[in-house]
């Protein structure tokens, strides 16, 4: 992405139905931020409702950011770089207010700290995307932050999963949900 | 304590539903690794001194679930499923694909070891350190697909419910059976994501034998520490490169061999094993991506290769089935061994056996041996409740597999497994039918033949394996191999995907290890030593067989007959595998395992490794 002050806010596309269920992204992702193999505290975790029907559950970066307006303790903010969500870990105390204003329900609770994990861009170079890419699934993909609605993608894990069943089983696809 | 290892295993008894956290010192874990490994070591030390009386399907009989020290590092997650076989009545070391043993990793535990028996249906809910014995009576009787939805919400809510707060809940990865493994058929497998599945071995059975439906786990914690944690980054990558490169290997996974097999070497199953090559083009792999394939990649926990591919019929007969795409074993298996040779009935075949709750492979295995027995005239439509068990027709096959899973009229006796099957059928109709059972010692035989000698297993691999049929665990010489039952050994000890090892040097597992738990290993003192040792314990324990039957190495250590008849067609027409050759390669292969010329471990082999206790169990045989 170039330097730090060349940088442009960014998005992950993402194209569901090509997730290959592999998580390799929660394993980098949580080699990243953890030092650790650790799927529980990766900030990008895939869903599996269905076997076959898996996909990656990670924030959107809605335009309006309800879970920093929602935070009391004013411990997320949004990054003027990337346009993610920053968690200020020593200010967060755990109470998960912004759990309940996002409408996908996604961020979540450390496993081990009382703290919130969010989706950060990896500062701009997001290691998810690269392991993605190079498997040549293309379930993700870094696109420029422009004047669309990110917000549509802020669904909670069960929205997702049954559209998808659908998708990929069939119209009685849901009933496997 | 060895890096890798989560330090301790849970141990759940169904009959007093208790529970208890078991170690097991370094020295254990350095000598047996884990899984298969591990799995000879724990049934030799709790069952060695009775395991002739032990009845796999009774309660004094333990199931083993157990991870290995490479579980979640090395790309590719499985789980080793282990006891005493129902089918050998041996130690078959089985491995299924998918998370379970990277959540029960994060949960804190090595593994799960599953004693006594329930009274009523349940299944076991892990939540890190809180475990939980939980009715299943809802859930007993549903199959794949319906177990799994019900089981993964019921967990979910739980989870919700009593740890509120921390957002949405991932699902908690299941083991499961189906009605099969409930009605203890001998081919039942221990199942995964609706189609996963550990088959060999018939460990579904021992867990419907405990009334154990499955067992859900959710793990919060990271994998345990390693001991040298860039090193297993670099090696992951050097896996993940390779398994990049090989463009067809991950487009098809070894679905291209469905037609390649049977077409080029000759060593396809065709109607039973009468044929081993077919030239059915509409058998071929792009068949199958192009009418069948929804999803051209799926994988597990962390699998840079996903081989799998997800397919549905979406219109016909058959629309609405679904189920990760025969693999080869099932394309062979559940298509041209049954006469099958469209992708649409194929698929339709492998979803009503996923369903079930059945082993693909042995349960294809009987399925083309009760065929053959009707198209002998020796079983009739009468003995087959009214089914017309013609070659190609994938409804009657559906049908009969129904029955065994249920243990319906004939389908009682097919549940007990080819070779028990063979042994009543023969008693029943007073003809010999065990020339068409295509099995070694209890275990129908992979989809590999060996009249061509095109194919990988060598003429005497099944017949000396201590997994007996088993495709995955063949003997073979030099021992060190990177093919031998020694090298997969430790595939199925380290637990991990053994397909993300193509292509890459044979040290790559063995440097993994060293940087997973900081031990140097060598493949010389792994064959020679670790493996050995393991070798002779699943020997032993197979030799020791019983209570319902025991194995005469002279008589058993040998091909299915049909192996010596003669193809019938193909490119390797008329040819067959003498016996006499057989047998002079069995025992060039006994010498160098060291056991004696009637196939039973030497005293000083055993010795030498430290198996006093084992050489003196084996004094009765010898």
């Amino acid at each position: 992405m170039g330097l730090a002050s060349e940088k442009t806010p960014i998005w992950i596309a993402r194209d569901f139905s090509k997730c290959s269920g592999c998580r390799r992204c929660e394993i980098v992702c949580s080699l990243f931020h953890e030092k650790r193999v650790w799927p529980e505290a990766s900030r990008i975790r895939v869903f599996m409702l269905a076997p076959g029907i898996e996909f990656p559950h990670f924030c959107a970066q809605c335009e309006d950011y309800p879970c920093v307006q929602a935070c009391p303790v004013s411990a997320l903010s949004v990054s003027k770089e990337t346009g993610a969500v920053i968690v200020d870990s020593s200010a967060c105390i755990g109470c998960g207010k912004c759990i309940e204003a996002c409408p996908g329900r996604i961020p979540h609770m450390h496993p081990k700290e009382s703290k919130i994990l969010i989706c950060n861009l990896c500062g701009g170079d997001p290691q998810c995307v690269k392991v993605c890419q190079e498997g040549l699934w293309n379930a993700l993909r870094i696109v420029p932050r422009g004047n669309y609605s990110y917000k549509l993608y802020a669904r909670t894990p069960e929205e997702i999963a049954r559209d998808l069943a659908v998708k990929i089983f069939g119209e009685d696809g849901e009933r496997y949900v | 304590m060895i890096r890798g290892y989560a330090g301790k295993f849970l141990e759940v008894d169904l009959s007093t539903q208790s529970f208890k956290e078991v170690e097991f010192s370094d020295e254990v874990l350095g000598d047996y690794v884990g899984g298969r490994g591990l799995a000879t070591k724990i049934l030799w030390d709790r069952l060695g001194d009775k395991w002739e009386t032990i009845d796999p399907l009774g309660q004094e009989n333990l199931l083993l679930f157990l991870t290995g020290p490479l579980t979640g590092f090395f790309p590719g997650g499985r789980i080793c499923v282990s006891g005493k076989s129902p089918q050998s009545n041996g130690v078959v070391g089985s491995t299924v694909g998918g998370e379970f043993g990277v959540e029960l990793k994060c949960a804190g535990y090595d593994g799960v070891i599953v004693a006594g028996e329930a009274e009523k249906p349940c299944y076991i809910f892990i939540k890190d350190s809180d475990v939980e014995i939980r009715d299943a009576s809802h859930i007993w009787g549903l199959d794949a697909k319906q177990t799994v939805a019900v089981l993964t919400r019921e967990c979910r809510e739980l989870l919700k419910a009593r740890y509120p707060q921390k957002g949405e809940w991932k699902e908690p990865s299941i083991l499961y059976i189906g009605p099969a493994g409930e009605n203890k058929v001998r081919t039942a497998a221990v199942a995964a994501k609706w189609s996963h599945a550990a088959g060999y071995g018939g460990y579904g059975a021992v867990m419907g034998s405990k009334r154990l439906k499955a067992i859900a786990v959710k793990g919060t914690g990271p994998l345990p520490e390693v001991a040298d944690m860039e090193g297993v980054k670099a090696l992951m990558q050097e896996v993940c490169n390779n398994a990049y490169e090989s463009e067809l290997w991950r487009r098809w996974g070894t679905g291209s061999a469905g037609y390649e097999v049977g077409a080029k070497t000759s060593s396809e199953p065709v109607r039973n094993w009468q044929e081993e090559w077919h030239d059915e083009r509409s058998f071929g792999v792009n068949e199958f991506e192009n009418r069948v394939w929804i999803k051209q990649y799926w994988g597990d926990f962390g699998c840079p290769t996903t081989c799998l591919k997800l397919a549905v019929v979406r219109s016909g007969k058959f629309k609405g089935a679904i189920t990760d795409n025969p693999d080869y074993e099932l394309q062979a298996y559940l298509g041209t061994n049954l006469g099958i040779f469209t992708p649409e009935e194929n698929v339709y075949m492998a979803s009503v056996i996923d369903d079930l709750g059945l082993c693909g492979i042995q349960t294809g295995n009987i399925l083309g041996f009760a065929a053959e027995l009707f198209q002998r005239g020796i079983l009739t439509n009468k003995d087959l409740d009214g089914i017309e068990l013609k070659w190609g027709d994938a409804e009657a096959f559906a049908v009969l597999a129904k029955k065994i899973a249920y243990r319906e009229g004939i389908g009682n006796i097919l549940a007990e497994g080819t070779y028990r099957a063979a042994l009543k059928i023969g008693e029943m109709k007073g003809v010999d039918v065990m020339p068409y059972a295509v099995q070694v010692k209890g275990v129908g035989v992979g989809a590999h033949g060996i009249r061509s000698e095109k194919d990988y297993p060598e003429i005497y691999s099944y017949a000396c394996s201590v997994q007996c049929g088993d495709h995955t665990s063949t003997a073979c010489m030099p021992l060190d191999d990177f093919r031998s039952e020694l090298m997969m050994a430790f595939h199925d000890s380290g637990v991990y995907c053994y397909f993300n090892v193509f292509g890459l040097s044979r040290t790559v597992v063995f440097n993994f290890y060293k940087a997973v738990t900081g031990i140097e290993l060598t493949r010389e003192d792994w064959v020679a030593a670790k493996a050995m040792k393991i070798i002779q314990l699943q020997r032993a324990m197979l030799l020791l067989g019983g209570p319902d039957l025991k194995w005469n190495p002279e008589i058993h250590d040998d091909n299915p007959p049909r192996f010596y008849e003669p193809m019938p067609s193909g490119p390797y027409k008329g040819k067959k595998i003498e016996k006499a050759r057989v047998d002079e390669e069995k025992h060039k292969y006994y010498e160098l395992v060291g056991w004696d010329e009637r196939g039973i471990p030497r005293s000083e082999t055993l010795r030498r490794l430290g198996l006093d206790d084992v050489d003196k169990a084996l004094e009765k045989l010898r």
